[in-house]
């Protein structure tokens, strides 16, 4: 979900960005990230830690700890948080280490 | 291979003030961000900034953050490199960037590292959940894209970051269910603590976080009393059912680069933790590397601008290119710098500058 009114800032609509998730077709915003794009939709998992399968999703933001680690076009490791999300980007869950697909 | 006068690494407040001196001197220089904008931590920050008027008091953080990219962006001696990440630094210095599936070597005359900072986290059981979130996270996703992390919010740690962040929650219309600090007071300044206290928002203190609660996602969170030897005090535990938690405890200067290049580093508990030491020209024990802003210690965004400007003007003083004003400028923005430092809150930071000016005796 998109904040709509705020007293400082102000987000003007901005030009949609199609985009393919876990084989869903959705929709993000010209300046958005992969991972704020996914946030947006409710999607909160982006993969699975290595040893233990436990879910993982956005932490820091800033593309320093890994977990926002995705699949972006068969690319494994992607950092999503810093990513600019692209059009027909086809996004995935990364469950592993990472491995080409 | 590229070769410019200057490399900054990092393109926050302290890099581009840097980048700003170094190119008046009159040198080439190259900026890199691994984000996709230049400003740093500056384009989240919606509120007002305090001090002086060479501070950029009473213009919020995205403001600074246009005004002082708008300085260097289009100088025909400024390479900008955006979404490139550094992933190696070497004597030379060489400095090799990582972009699009690509690496690149580039080399420099002389190197800035403001690389900032990341922030810490917090030992609990089930701290990995998706939507705990660090508050720098959080203010990026509400404040630059505008989407709502979570609908109802826990905040850990009550220093200005704490503060802040659960305000401006408020402000995109979050619930803040709590914000919680284990010391028996509040951390940061008493103007941020009692506009959450007027909007009704709890600061529960010597109270720390004991488990986060969900399988999938983040669904609760159990917080306990902690008594006077922050030990947690049995039967006093409280959940809180949130979907959203944000850890704000403090941040870490980025020294890992400076690490790989050998420079001395210690770790100085006032400033965060490990960093390069520095003489007072911002320059390592590699005369051709320097450290500005964060990444030499924790401070406010004002900090790191004084001390970019400073390290470019060293940067080109040193490499006998001096600003035409540089005796000037230098005394102007250290004052600056002095008074930033001065007063209660600044004890940490003196203190921290003291260790690392005896160090430095040592090293040089």
């Amino acid at each position: 979900m998109r904040i709509i009114h705020h007293p400082i800032l102000t987000f003007e609509h901005k030009k949609e960005i199609p985009f393919v998730f876990e084989g869903k077709e959705l929709i993000g915003y010209e300046g958005d990230t992969i991972a704020s794009a996914l946030i947006d939709h409710g999607i909160v998992t982006f993969g699975y830690s290595i040893k233990r399968n436990r879910n993982r999703g956005f932490y820091c933001a800033i593309g320093n700890c890994a977990a926002c680690n995705m699949i972006v076009d068969g690319i494994p490791n992607i950092r999503t948080c810093i990513t600019p999300l692209k059009a027909n980007m086809v996004i995935t869950r990364q469950p592993n280490k990472g491995e080409y697909r | 291979m590229k070769q410019f006068d200057c490399v900054i690494i990092g393109g926050g407040p302290a890099g581009l003030c840097a980048a700003d001196m170094a190119l008046e001197a009159g040198l080439d220089v190259c900026l890199i961000d691994r984000n996709p904008r230049l400003g740093g931590q500056l384009i989240k920050q919606t509120h007002k900034f305090f001090g002086s008027k060479q501070q950029y008091a009473k213009i919020r953080g995205f403001d600074i953050a246009s005004i002082l990219i708008a300085k260097i962006k289009d100088h025909p001696r400024c390479t900008i490199l955006t979404d490139t990440t550094v992933v190696g630094l070497y004597p030379g210095p060489i400095i090799t960037v990582y972009d699009n599936q690509t690496y690149q070597q580039l080399k420099a005359d002389k190197v800035i590292v403001a690389a900032g900072a990341s922030e810490k986290t917090l030992t609990f059981e089930n701290n990995d959940l998706p939507q705990i979130m660090g508050a720098g996270a959080i203010q990026t996703l509400m404040n630059v894209h505008g989407v709502i992390p979570a609908k109802e919010v826990v905040m850990i740690g009550s220093g200005n970051i704490g503060l802040i962040v659960a305000y401006q929650l408020l402000q995109a219309n979050i619930k803040v269910k709590a914000v919680i600090e284990a010391s028996d007071t509040i951390g940061g300044y008493s103007v941020h603590a009692s506009k959450l206290i007027r909007h009704g928002v709890p600061i529960k203190t010597k109270m720390t976080i004991k488990k986060a609660i969900g399988t999938t996602h983040l669904e609760a969170v159990e917080i306990i009393k902690v008594d006077e030897n922050w030990q947690p005090i049995e039967k006093t535990s409280e959940v809180i059912p949130c979907d959203g938690l944000c850890i704000a405890v403090g941040l870490s200067p980025m020294h890992q680069l400076l690490s790989m290049l050998y420079v001395k580093t210690k770790y100085i508990g006032p400033l965060g933790g490990f960093v390069a030491i520095v003489d007072e020209k911002y320059t390592t024990s590699d005369p051709n590397v320097y450290v500005a802003g964060d990444a030499l210690g924790i401070e406010e965004a004002s900090s790191a601008m004084m001390e970019g400007y400073c390290c470019g003007l060293h940067v080109a003083n040193d490499l006998g290119r001096p600003h035409p004003d540089h005796d000037q400028l230098i005394h102007h923005y250290q004052n600056e710098l002095h008074q930033l430092r001065s007063g209660p809150h600044g004890t940490h930071v003196r203190k921290g500058l003291a260790i690392m000016k005896k160090e430095v005796d040592h090293a040089f």
